[in-house]
């Protein structure tokens, strides 16, 4: 019975070319609208590290004073003075500070340039929390961070550009005119969005860093950061007057396993800021925030307003195309009232009705799905135009999309048809019969 | 001309679902296109704000010197030279921010030595003398900085010169009575800097900030190893000077980077780059109002022929019994408008309250009544266009299809 329905379907569809062509169209339309801005939402909206994303945690302490911050929310970065401490307690099994740096390569070979990195500043345990990809050599240690050593773990990238893409642990790497010693390349590793930098990045980055070095030696070093530096008092002159200073530029993250542990952990944060507290540098309660990755991702807004907005736009535009498209299957159906009362009156139940225009239906929401699927593919080359080249990159036409766009599609018309075949399915073969 | 109006809506009563299709459709459509009109046209605005510069034949280069001497300043400063003996260079200087550049550095500033609590931000650019010729902006009081003037900053040091260059909008603020030239404004505590020049007009270097228009300049070379130079080329010597300023610059020192993509720039790219997001949000929205309003035309298209063709017999009818064509035509007319009608009512409220929700969500600005109204007049207007072909095909509908079939 299928077969000969879709066969009817068919037919019939191919007795309104027109009509059909504009369902199609609208369907085409409206789902690949969606599909593409959904792509983009998806790419910025998704997580960027699904196996640990619960247990890895941002720590904050309002080091600025009620007066200086807003809706009572510490600022998103720590003082030198604070990460440093926090870390010295030991209160987290894994824990690590981070600041981005820039660097420059300085090629061996004289007459090649000098190349710009981005780069880190971290703790050893970064790469472990983090699950960072080794492909030779490994992690520093921790006791590297404690001897200050010139160590450094490249990416696949660098590596290929410096080394020719061999075996480089144990050799050296110019950076800025002084030598570190590579312990580890790993794979090119940017998750996105960038959680563990997003206040300086806004998540999303074209390119992930391609150097990471011990934190401990790039304050040795009197590396400033290269992101936000913000500071509500003047700091002191010079490096270690800095360093003293209440400006934050630090993100400290730690791996928590168990809600016992962030519990203590935070009870240990509130502990310390009371300390300060009542040692007489902060005039004001401890303010202490401790967010998981997918909490942290949602306070710091990483989801462009332009991401929603447009997906909400089209969806929006694919419920009008739907609109449009049970108006249509209503003419289409209608129309052929005199065939339904001659269906039904020779037999036919309502049910083989409901069923021949549900499966017509279908085969318009196939072609209408195939069309989107050819419409998203030109969208995801349209996406570079419309979003900055860090997010429309990451908007992919995976196979989870195509088959999405085709259920979709076939999904929305059959349920826009659900209407139009209760009308069909109400014809009285009786009235329809008598008038001819 | 003779409008039917009880016959239409007595008739329109028989085809409930069909009538609430299309006015539904209208509705939804003028809900997301009087506000995807409205985003297109908050973006261009946006994109198309002044600097307060003259951006043609300027070029921004971005620099970060390799290694790490005692002090960055004699390196900037023979690259200064370099760059304005580059034949075809108007003028050069080397500096922290300009606009647009998206990233720079803002401080508090009041006219209170102690410099407590309340002050008015302004974003900082450290310049020298020939900074307002590279920029073209205007000085409408006061004087430029001399060379003498320009004083060093040492890295992680407040900058508290003691004169600035303040733009009119902090003037009108930090002094009402119109007197800035002379004055102090405290950039930091108990360091005074004198006003000695008011530029009409300078935008901050973000495209997002709560005073566009607080700008200081300041005479300070400020010791860093990243660092921007502009250079205002000739008429007509732009390109020549575009190719070349890098080897200019490796002429004198191998040991930095140009950066492939923010390295070098000219202003159109610069102010291109700046409002990506913006032209790409305007263009998204213009296509799908474009392919909304299509769908929409093409569906009344779709469900007015279906009607047309469903009442030929009563078109017979009312020919035989009369009516000429220009009525049968402006029956369907009248009766495609007043459903129309119905839809941009219920679209009005839905686009309201649609802008609403971006308001609350989005922080956007409410729509204006224009777009509204524009969105009205556009839809009502398209419903006549899209209804006029399947019109037509029934006023020419013959009388003696009243005879037929029955």
């Amino acid at each position: 019975m299928f077969s000969y329905y879709l066969q009817l379907g068919l037919r019939s569809l191919r007795r309104n070319p027109m009509l059909t062509a504009l369902m199609v169209m609208a369907i085409g339309f409206g789902v690949a609208a969606s599909m593409t801005t959904y792509s983009v939402y998806r790419a910025t909206s998704r997580d960027p590290i699904p196996q640990k994303s619960s247990v890895l945690f941002n720590t904050q302490v309002d080091a600025f004073g009620p007066e200086n911050i807003e809706n009572g929310e510490p600022a998103p970065a720590l003082t030198y003075t604070d990460a440093t401490a926090i870390l010295r307690a030991h209160k987290a099994a894994h824990q690590a500070i981070i600041y981005p740096v820039n660097v420059s390569v300085i090629p061996d070979d004289a007459a090649r340039l000098p190349m710009r990195q981005t780069a880190y500043a971290n703790g050893a345990d970064m790469f472990g929390m983090f699950d960072m990809p080794f492909l030779q050599g490994r992690a520093w240690t921790r006791d590297d961070d404690e001897k200050h050593a010139s160590v450094v773990v490249i990416t696949k990238d660098l590596n290929d550009k410096v080394f020719n893409g061999g075996q480089s642990v144990g050799k050296q790497l110019n950076l800025d005119g002084r030598l570190f010693t590579v312990v580890g390349v790993m794979d090119n590793w940017a998750p996105q969005p960038l959680f563990f930098d997003a206040p300086n990045t806004g998540g999303f980055v074209d390119e992930g860093a391609s150097v990471y070095i011990p934190f401990t030696r790039a304050i040795d070093l009197q590396l400033g950061t290269n992101g936000n530096n913000n500071c509500v008092k003047e700091p002191e002159q010079g490096w270690d007057g800095y360093l003293r200073s209440e400006c934050v530029w630090l993100s400290l993250w730690t791996q928590l396993d168990s809600q016992a542990e962030v519990d203590a952990y935070r009870n240990y944060l509130n502990g310390y800021a009371a300390e300060q507290q009542r040692a007489g540098r902060w005039s004001w309660a401890p303010n202490v925030k401790v967010r998981n990755v997918t909490d942290w991702l949602d306070f710091q807004k990483v989801v462009p307003k332009e991401s929603t907005i447009s997906l909400v736009v089209s969806l929006g535009f694919l419920a009008i195309c739907l609109v449009n498209t049970i108006g249509l299957l209503l003419a289409k159906f209608m129309r052929r009232s005199q065939e339904i009362g001659v269906r039904r009156a020779l037999g036919a139940s309502r049910a083989t009705i409901y069923a021949q225009f549900l499966i017509e239906a279908g085969a318009v929401g196939i072609a209408g799905g195939v069309l989107g699927l050819i419409l998203t593919g030109l969208g995801m080359l349209g996406t570079t135009l419309v979003f900055p080249s860090d997010i429309a990159r990451l908007a992919t036409l995976d196979p989870t999309l195509i088959l999405l766009t085709l259920l979709t599609s076939i999904a929305a018309t059959v349920i826009a048809a659900f209407y139009p075949t209760w009308r069909a399915a109400q014809v009285q073969p009786a009235w329809q019969l008598k008038s001819n | 001309m003779n409008l039917q109006i009880k016959p239409i809506l007595s008739a329109l009563r028989r085809h409930k679902a069909g009538t609430i299709l299309i006015a539904l459709q209208i509705a939804l459509t003028l809900a997301i296109v009087c506000n995807a009109l409205f985003i297109v046209h908050q973006r261009i605005e946006r994109s198309n704000r002044l600097t307060g510069m003259d951006e043609s034949n300027v070029i921004a280069v971005q620099n970060r010197y390799v290694g790490k001497p005692d002090s960055f300043l004699p390196l900037m400063q023979t690259d200064v030279a370099a760059l304005r003996n580059i034949p075809g260079v108007e003028s050069a200087y080397v500096t922290n921010a300009y606009p647009l550049r998206r990233g720079g550095w803002s401080t508090g500033m009041q006219t209170d030595p102690t410099k407590t609590k309340d002050s008015l931000p302004s974003a900082l650019y450290f310049v020298d003398e020939q900074a307002l010729k590279t920029l073209g902006v205007k000085l409408i009081a006061g004087r430029n900085f001399t060379p003498s003037e320009i004083v060093n900053l040492a890295p992680q040091s407040t900058p508290a010169p003691a004169q600035v260059i303040i733009t009119k909008a902090i003037a009108d603020k930090l002094f009402p009575n119109g007197d800035a030239l002379g004055k102090s404004i405290y950039y930091a505590k108990n360091k005074p800097s004198t006003v000695i020049g008011i530029v009409e007009k300078l935008t901050v270097p973000w495209i997002e900030f709560e005073h566009m228009d607080n700008v200081t300049l300041m005479p300070i070379r400020f010791d860093s190893g990243y660092q921007h130079f502009l250079v205002r080329a000739r008429p007509g010597q732009q390109d020549a000077v575009y190719k070349a300023i890098p080897n200019a610059l490796y002429k004198v020192s191998r040991m930095r980077v140009l950066p492939e993509k923010y390295g070098l720039r000219t202003f159109d790219v610069v102010r291109a780059n700046a409002y990506e997001a913006d032209r790409g949000m305007a263009i998204l929205m213009t296509v799908v109002c474009a392919v909304l309003l299509a769908i929409t035309a093409a569906g009344i298209v779709g469900l007015s022929s279906f009607w047309v063709g469903q009442r030929r017999k009563q078109i017979g009818v009312r020919r035989a019994l009369g009516a000429r064509r220009s009525d049968i035509l402006s029956y369907f007319m009248t009766e495609n408008f007043l459903i129309a009608l119905g839809g941009v009512i219920v679209g009005t409220v839905l686009a309201l309250g649609l802008s609403q929700w971006m308001l609350k969500y989005f922080e956007m600005p409410r729509v204006s009544v224009t777009y509204v109204a524009v969105g009205v007049v556009l839809l009502l207007v398209l419903g006549q266009a899209a209804v006029f072909a399947p019109a037509l095909r029934a006023s020419k509908v013959s009388p003696v299809e009243a005879t037929r079939s029955v």
